[in-house]
């Protein structure tokens, strides 16, 4: 029996569900994620997508699922990033981060558990990803987003996310992207406060955002992070992936979103 | 001379969110960083009648000037 047949009596209208994939994959020899590729080819959605669809095409669907989004940072947006990527449908995801989990992750961490404390953040995003949906791929990288290896880092993905934890990585991240000519969705959190924003390459957002900067950190130092501030900018910076990817509504290009939610106020900022 | 200073984030906790205050003219945007308590190096985007602004810039009469923190964790 051939592919298109198998799909073609298994679909019940265009979905397949999780249990013919599985038949699929065994009966053909693929792993999951040639054979979501030939279901979404093949003009069907796993059924995994079905809310996606009407928002998202089978069309689209696919095109998610052959983009690539490195997503720099695996901790309190990071990991809400990453989960969010990975149940869209997003097919490839670069995740970054040199650092272990520490008991006060627990917090906000969505990657954290107590029985990870002290292993990779990188490695956790493999494993819950794995978990959620094995069609996806992610490559983890436990080092440090840099000038030296930014590049290198980032070969090959059509967008990165930024989820770092600091001012002069976000500043390199930025020019990296820009050299690469791919988009950025900037997010960054203190307290009850967060901002997001769309960098197009090159266009200098980033550095006009942070040009008063003049070393150390912003006011997270002296906030924290509680469990929520991450949620909501990582959900918007997720929203601007999916957008940017599919080439859909208006993005925050050259303005920032300024996020308060201790008096649920939202600003625009013009770049 | 009267500034509108409208301030964002923290920077409103034990200040205010917006105020007419009185300047001198003149008087640069730093100063009314310094008078407020604000400390510098937290000082994000400033804008004054929606237009980027730096510290040594100096104000007019009826202008808005926005100050937003440095927000950078992740």
């Amino acid at each position: 029996m051939s592919v298109k047949r198998f799909l073609a009596e298994k679909a019940d209208g265009i979905l397949l569900s999780w249990v013919d994939q599985r038949e699929m994959m065994a009966r053909f020899e693929l792993d999951c994620a040639a054979a979501e590729e030939l279901i979404l080819q093949g003009g069907y959605l796993p059924a995994r997508y079905q809310r996606n669809q009407q928002m998202i095409s089978t069309a689209q669907q696919l095109q998610l699922f052959q983009s690539t989004v490195a997503v720099v940072g695996c901790g309190g947006l990071g990991g809400y990033i990453l989960e969010e990527l990975a149940r869209l449908g997003v097919g490839q995801i670069v995740a970054i981060d040199p650092d272990t989990f520490e008991e006060h992750n627990l917090n906000r961490q969505l990657l954290s558990t107590i029985e990870l404390l002290g292993t990779s953040k990188a490695d956790a995003a493999v494993k819950r990803i794995a978990e959620i949906n094995p069609a996806v791929s992610v490559s983890a990288i436990n080092a440090a987003f840099s000038q030296e290896n930014g590049s290198e880092l980032l070969d090959g993905a059509v967008l990165a996310v930024d989820a770092v934890d600091n001012i002069p990585t976000r500043l390199e991240l930025a020019e990296i992207c820009g050299q690469l000519n791919i988009p950025l969705v900037h997010g960054a959190i203190a307290g009850w406060y967060g901002q997001v924003m769309t960098v197009s390459p090159g266009d200098g957002s980033m550095q006009k955002l942070y040009a008063n900067w003049s070393g150390g950190k912003g006011i997270e130092a002296g906030l924290g992070n509680p469990s929520f501030t991450p949620a909501v900018a990582a959900s918007l910076q997720v929203a601007e992936v999916c957008k940017v990817l599919l080439g859909q509504g208006r993005d925050l290009n050259k303005r920032m979103l300024s996020i308060n939610l201790l008096d649920m106020q939202f600003d625009e900022i013009p770049l | 001379m009267q500034v509108n200073v409208k301030l964002f984030a923290s920077f409103q906790t034990g200040r205010f969110k917006q105020e007419f205050r009185d300047y001198p003219d003149q008087t640069q945007i730093g100063t009314v960083v310094r008078e407020l308590n604000i400390p510098e190096e937290e000082v994000g985007i400033l804008l004054l009648n929606a237009v980027h602004a730096k510290l040594d810039q100096p104000l007019s009469d009826g202008d808005l000037l926005a100050i937003f923190p440095l927000v950078g964790g992740g």
